[in-house]
Order: structure tokens, then sequence, then C-alpha cells
């Protein structure tokens, strides 16, 4: 414990530590969540799912898939925009990287401890939208014009709800500091989903809108659009986007365990032991959020893009907006 | 240079117009997407996700069978027949077997023609547990593909049991069902009939069937986005239907009360009790619903059909070479997708002089423009899936 603070004290050090740990945790979580996928789905579907990979339960599938996805050609379109085409899947992975580095894993253990983390999150968390939009527009091609467009439509109509949701926790927590929150959640001994479940609610349809995971997945649509903004992509590009669904998905679990489960903290922990165990705790509540997107994923259909919108601007926006007013009344009233 | 006048001229547009220009543009949905079941391609004129003046485009399949089937004889046509609507290949060798033999006027025995009818409802089953699959995949629910799919593989499985073929059974004779192993000694001619295990796995094979629509309808129906992505979307009118040549359960879940199983006679329906399944508002959704419907029908009819099969020969006595007399005759027959029928023409021969094809989903997507006019991109999938065609059965 000692060394490790000083260590991370060092600011070059601590530096080069923690990109190597943000580098390794990425592509780890992102092929944790999708073997838990194509295994989950399996069962769900009488199925087996990957199963002679890497000998025993097919663990080595999303390995073998990364490494297929290397060896493939990378093909840009004649007539794409090519800069703008290679640069798509860097913004929406960077994105995805650039929101790992604020959630706390621990007690003060976030790679960055921002005053305004929760700001920084849901700002960062809408810029892989425009790398999506970015990628339709430069493939040339119309379903992934039509796809990217629904993606900027969903984002207009599932930003406002989304920060909306989280406001009644930050009148609550009286901070946007995600580690202050996790800290007052402990202090009061109650979670916040218990006092903002409307929001925590919302929050979570919001954020399955965000990640364009079903039943929101029109920007993808794979039987109405081929691929959507995906078509044109392939190889290592392709990837990027894979990758960053998948981590996107944890990323924004994690963000509603901090918010509403009590982050990293487990009932009866303290201590060393809670500084230790934190991270365990957070991406073990982080899985079990995860899990509920995946067994969203193979249950519902899809909505309509029009239908999408309508439940976002009629129902959503003013529940979140009535959450907000009971929770800052009863606030100043108790 | 141009690239200064384009900005110039693009420049002098913009402070023209000052509202937002939304330019049209075509967008061909296949021959080669996820969801046109096979190589469909649509034209269509989208504004944003509205899509106008939808044409379908056909052809891609077209693989000549009635010019084929001039110089075929016969028992070959069967072959060729099987693979029009290649989901219930069983279902359309009926109609053309039933047109020779009304010709040759054979006396077919009872028990193949309930042989027939009980494969003919099995196929029935197999081709609408197909949509049962396809459909939620299509609005985007994977999950009840595997489980149709899984009892399809039951009934599949009985038609490979008694005709040797999943898809392509081949199995109608001209005044019968097929001799397995030729004619001859008396253990032969066992051999040739039903397996031993038929009835028994039949019946299980029904239950299961009758159980998994109880699944789907838990599943699919019991879903408040399917509802909402199928009530009320792509409205067929009954009067539009009929216009249209609409058959089959799509014309069904218009309120049209028209099977040809209680039309026509060329199988012994009459003697079986089932329902005519209607739909009330010919949407989306209701031919969803007819089309469930329909697969517990089916269960009923073979369930009642194994009861109460007749013992006998399966196959009429015929010369060795088929010839059917002169003369022309139309038989139509209730196919899983709709109307298929056979116009057949016989100058004498071996063969037809003529053989015209009336299928199913062909008269089935000429609808496609009139229901696909102004509506949005994912509702043409919704819609398109929901006519349930296939484009063997278009191009022929």
């Amino acid at each position: 414990m000692q060394l490790l603070a000083e260590v991370m004290s060092n600011f070059w050090l601590g530096l080069i530590i923690k990109l190597l740990i943000v580098a390794l945790l990425v592509p780890v979580i992102g092929m944790i969540i999708g073997f838990a996928e194509m295994k989950l789905s399996a069962k769900m579907q009488n199925r087996v799912g990957p199963y002679y990979a890497g000998g025993r339960w097919g663990w080595a599938q999303l390995i073998a898939d990364g490494l297929k996805f290397f060896q493939k050609e990378d093909i840009i379109p004649a007539d794409a925009d090519r800069p703008v085409f290679k640069l798509a899947p860097a913004l929406v992975l960077g994105a995805t990287v650039a929101l790992v580095v604020v959630i706390p894993f621990g007690p003060n253990m976030a790679f960055r401890n921002l005053e305004l983390g929760l700001f920084y999150a849901l700002a960062i968390s809408s810029i892989s939208t425009i790398g999506v939009l970015v990628a339709g527009w430069s493939s040339a091609n119309k379903y992934s014009l039509i796809g990217s467009l629904r993606a900027a439509g969903q984002l207009i109509a599932y930003e406002l709800p989304l920060v909306l949701s989280v406001v009644g926790v930050v009148i609550l927590a009286g901070t946007m500091n995600l580690d202050a929150i996790v800290q007052a959640q402990i202090a009061t001994g109650i979670p916040y989903v218990v006092p903002q479940f409307l929001g925590f609610v919302i929050f979570f349809i919001a954020a399955l809108a965000e990640l364009s995971r079903l039943p929101f997945d029109m920007p993808v649509a794979e039987s109405e659009l081929v691929m959507g903004y995906l078509t044109e992509y392939t190889g290592f590009r392709f990837l990027f986007f894979f990758l960053a669904e998948f981590v996107n998905m944890f990323t924004m679990s994690a963000i509603a365990v901090t918010l509403f489960l009590g982050g990293y903290h487990f009932p009866g922990l303290s201590g060393d032991l809670a500084t230790v165990l934190g991270p365990i705790v957070l991406i073990a509540k982080s899985f079990l959020l995860v899990f509920v997107m995946l067994w969203f994923r193979w249950t519902f259909p899809r909505f309509r893009e029009d239908q999408l919108q309508s439940m976002a601007w009629k129902v959503l926006v003013p529940l979140a907006l009535a959450n907000i007013a009971v929770t800052a009344i009863l606030k100043v009233v108790i | 240079m141009t690239l200064d006048q384009d900005l110039v001229r693009h420049l002098s547009e913009v402070s023209v117009s000052v509202e937002l220009q939304t330019p049209e543009m075509t967008l061909n949905i296949g021959p080669q997407h996820p969801s046109t079941h096979g190589v469909l391609r649509l034209v269509a004129r989208v504004d944003g996700e509205r899509a106008f003046d939808v044409r379908p485009v056909i052809g891609y399949m077209h693989r000549g069978y009635e010019k084929l089937a001039e110089v075929r004889n016969y028992p070959q046509i069967t072959t060729i027949v099987n693979r029009i609507d290649w989901v219930a290949g069983y279902a359309n060798e009926i109609p053309f077997i039933t047109a020779a033999e009304k010709l040759m006027e054979l006396e077919v025995p009872p028990r193949a023609l309930w042989i027939r009818l009980i494969l003919t409802e099995m196929a029935r089953m197999a081709s609408h547990l197909i949509f049962m699959a396809s459909y939620p995949l299509e609005l985007g629910a994977q999950t009840p593909l595997f489980f149709a799919l899984r009892e399809r593989e039951r009934v599949l499985d009985l038609l490979e049991g008694v005709t040797g073929g999943r898809f392509h059974p081949n199995f109608n004779r001209i005044g019968g069902v097929k001799p397995a192993y030729g004619s001859g000694s008396q253990t032969r001619k066992l051999i040739q009939d039903l397996p031993k295990t038929f009835y028994e796995e039949t019946r299980v094979a029904m239950d299961e069937v009758l159980h998994v629509c109880d699944q789907l309808e838990d599943l699919v129906a019991g879903n408040e986005i399917i509802l909402a992505r199928t009530k009320g979307i792509g409205v067929l009118p009954p009067e539009v239907a009929v216009a249209y040549g609409v058959t089959g359960p799509n014309l069904r879940a218009s309120g049209v009360a028209f099977d040809l199983r209680r039309v026509e006679d060329y199988l012994p329906y009459d003697q079986f009790e089932f329902n005519v399944i209607t739909g009330q508002n010919g949407d989306c959704w209701d031919r969803w619903w007819v089309r469930l419907q329909e697969i517990r029908e089916s269960a009923r009819i073979v369930q009642q059909a194994i009861d109460s099969i007749p013992s006998g020969p399966i196959q009429a006595k015929v010369p060795k070479v088929i010839k059917v007399p002169k003369g022309e005759t139309y038989v139509r027959a209730e196919n899983p997708k709709g109307e298929m029928g056979y116009y057949l023409v016989s100058d004498g021969g071996q063969g037809p002089y003529r053989l015209k094809i009336r299928s199913a989903s062909f008269s089935n997507i000429s609808i496609l423009p009139w229901i696909l006019e102004g509506v949005l991109v994912p509702d043409i999938i919704a819609i398109m899936g929901s006519l349930d065609f296939v484009l063997g059965d278009v191009d022929r």
C-alpha cells in the first residue's frame, strides 16, 4: 500500500501505470462482455455457443475472433471520405477510453478524480455518437447514412432524459464528483436507487438508447439497414466499433452503479479491505447491469425510430423533470 | 475552377432558399439484403425515413420451370415443382399430381389421399413455423427463431421419415404416393408404407407443436414492442386484397374467410373438423396471428387424420409409361403461402404441352407497391416480412 502510494505520487510513473491499466482494461472487459454475450445468448436460445476454441467452453473464441479481424483486408470504399472514414473508429473508441478514466474503482481510486466527474462523463459519452455520425457520413453508403442519422436523432432524444435523470442524484449528494457521490451514499447507508428509483429507470433506459442496444438498436438494425453505420467497415476498424460497444456497456453500467447502486461500496466492508475489494465490487455490480442489457437484447424486438422519439419526449423527459421537482422539494422540506 | 463555380452556385442557392433542403434519395433494398427472403429487390424513393414509389424488381431467381416442364415427363416434373416454394416443398406437388390424375380419371386409394393430406398439413406447419421464426427476427427479436425452428425440426423429421427428404420430398406418384422399393412381395409392400413409429411420433410432435404455439404466444404476443410495431401497420383492406389477387393467410387476415381446403376437393378435407381462421384488421399483427392459429388447426387436422387413416393400397394401378389423355384442366390448392394452381394442357404425350404455374407469393407481393406507399423504412421490413413470401415461389 505504502509503496503503491509512493509510486503513484510520482506523476510520470503514475501516468504510465495508469495508461497501461486502461490499455489492458478496455480490451479485457470488451472480451469478457463479448464472450458473456455469446454464451448467455446461447443459453437463452437452447444453443451451446462457442465450444471448441481454447479447449474448454470456447473461452478463446473472442481472442480468435479478434485476431481474425486483424487478418482481414482493410477495405475503404472508393467514394468514402478517407481521412474521416479512418478517424471515426478511433473517435468512438477514444470516447470509450476517456469515459473509463473517471470511474471511481475504489475510495479515491479513479484514474482521474475530477470535481465535475459526472458532467465530464455525460459529455464524453455523447462524443461516441459523433463518431458514429461521422462513420455513417463518410462511408458513402445510404444504409450507413440512414443509420448514422438515426444515431444522431437518438442522441438528441436521449441525451436530455439521461442528463435530467441524474440531476436528482446530484441534488441529493450535493456534488458532481463521482467519488463524493459514492461517499454520500455510504454516509447515509442507502444507495440512491431507493430514493431515486425513477431516476435509475430513466437513466438505464436512456443509457440503452445511448449505447444503441436493443430495444433501441435502430442505428444498426440488421434486418433493415444491413449493418447500419457499420456496413462498410471491415477488419480492425470494425473491431474498434465492436470493442467500443462492449466497453461502453460496461462504462455506462459502472456510472449507473456509481450513481445509484453504491458504487464500489459493499455493506460491511471498510478500511484497507474495502480499498482492495472496491474494484471487484464495482465490476461485479456493473456486470450485473450488463447482464440485464444482454438479457434485454435477446428478449426484445426493436422499436421504431418515431416510437423512440415520442417515448423520449412525451414520457421520459416529463417524468425526469417531475423527478427533479419532487426531489428538490423533498430535499428542502426534509 | 469548377470547384469555385460549384461553391458560388451552392452559396447562391443557400442564400435564395431559406428552407433546409432535404433532397430525396433512391434506396435500393436488395437483391442482397438480410430481410428480403432471397433475391427480391425493392427500389424506393425515400425522404428521410419515409418511402414512396416502392417498386419490386423480381426475376433474379427465374429458373424457367414452366418451360422446363414442357420437356420433362410427368414423373419428372414433381422434382421441379418441389423447388417452387421450397419451405413447403411437399405441398407444391399435390395440385400438380391431382391435375394429372384428373385428366387421367384415376381413382386414388383413400390411404394415399390420407397420407398426402397429413404430409401437406405438416408442410404447412413447417412453412408457418419458418414465418414464426423469421418475422420476430425482422422486428429485431432473435430468440423466437430458435423456439420455432426447434419444433419445425420435429415436423421435418417426420416428413423425412416418411419421404426421405426434408425439403424436396418428391414423394407423390401419379395415382398414389411413392412406392419405396418398386413393386414386389408382401413384405416389400409393407416397407413401402408409413414407418412403424410414425403414428406415435406424430402424436408426440403435434403435442409439442401445440405447446410451442403457446410458448410463442407468450413470448411474442405478450411483448408490448411487437404489438406497437405490428398493430395497425400495413393494413390491407379486404376489397384491395381481393382486387390484387392476394390469397392464403394474408387474405384471411383481412377478414375474408376464403380457404380452398373448404372450396375444392383435391384432398378429403371435408372429413375433418377445422376452422378457417380470419383476422379483423388485416394488419401485420393479424397476419402473424392468423398463421399461428393455422399451425394449431393443422395440428388438429393431423391428429384427426392419423386416428382415421384407412388401410389399403397406397398406389392405384397405372400403366408403366404414363401418358395423360388430351385435354386441359386447372387444379388449385391451399398452399401455406396461398393459392397454388397448375393449368395443365396435355396433347396426349408423356409430358405436358403447357404447364402454367399460378404461385401464391407472386400474387401476394404484387400488393407491395400499394401497401408500401408512404410507410417508414422500418415498416417496409415489417410489412414485407408479414406477407411471408418465398422468392422461389415468386420467380419460379
